[in-house]
């Protein structure tokens, strides 16, 4: 299947969506922070690969999922559902890209640049994500 | 308070902006990719080095591993859920935090002994 890129489908969310999305990302940006602090970077650590935006984003594709197939006259069913649970199957290879980000940054952050470190390892979990999701489709 | 800050800004703006980069490709299996974005770790681990250094930062990325492997475990559970049972997906997600803190403090339950 080929991956499409359309912008339109931003006019889809609205204001107070957006709104929600930055503030709970912010929330646990400082919630991270917080646990760190108290507990350690052993424990706050964990809290960098937390779920933060997950169920905001599921909930999101579910229900323009529905509103897609109502507008287009058709009986939504589980449609909401299934969209949910495709982005819940890219977000689980997305999460094996996360631990190549997790792994570099943890070997390379001691031993150069900051700003290097973060934006090769960024692009590490960008190509083993891509390449999971790939190597998916081809079976 | 200026960190607090920082840490609500710049946070929140890497994970509206990932999430938005979801919201953009087709097919959904491709765009949940992004629901797995770096974003919280990338601006915690920035201004992380900046306050605490970066043996500090270093650190928090090795237990990271463990976060990582617990959003697997929390992800792969969604997705059968939701196929399985048709519940609404606000409902999923929510109900199987508790899958990720068990998972992610297993795991460093098991490995707090190692060093870094």
């Amino acid at each position: 299947m080929k991956v499409k890129a359309s912008l339109s489908a931003l006019k889809q969310t609205k204001w107070y969506e957006y709104a929600t999305r930055f503030f709970i990302g912010g929330a646990i940006t400082v919630f991270a922070g917080v646990i760190a602090k108290k507990f350690g970077p052993t424990v706050g650590g964990l809290f960098l690969a937390f779920p933060a935006i997950f169920p905001a984003s599921a909930t999101l594709i579910e229900k323009h999922e529905k509103q897609k197939k109502e507008r287009a006259g058709m009986h939504a069913g589980h449609r909401g559902q299934d969209a949910a649970a495709l982005d819940a199957v890219g977000a689980a290879m997305g999460s094996i890209g996360l631990i190549a980000f997790a792994i570099l940054v943890w070997f390379s952050l001691t031993r150069f640049p900051t700003f290097a470190v973060l934006a090769a390892s960024a692009m590490a979990w960008l190509v083993v994500s891509v390449c999971i999701w790939i190597a998916s489709e081809r079976t | 308070m200026r960190e607090i800050f920082l840490r609500m800004v710049i946070g929140g703006s890497l994970v509206s902006a990932f999430a938005a980069l979801g919201d953009i490709f087709k097919p959904k299996t491709f765009a949940g990719l992004f629901g797995a974005a770096p974003s919280v770790a990338l601006a915690t681990l920035a201004l992380t080095v900046d306050t605490q250094g970066k043996l500090y930062a270093a650190i928090e990325a090795r237990s990271m591993i463990g976060g990582a492997l617990a959003f697997f475990v929390y992800s792969s559970c969604v997705c059968w859920l939701l196929f399985r049972y048709k519940w609404p997906a606000l409902l999923v997600t929510l109900l199987l935090i508790p899958v990720w803190i068990v998972t992610s403090f297993g795991i460093w339950l098991a490995f707090r002994g190692e060093t870094p």
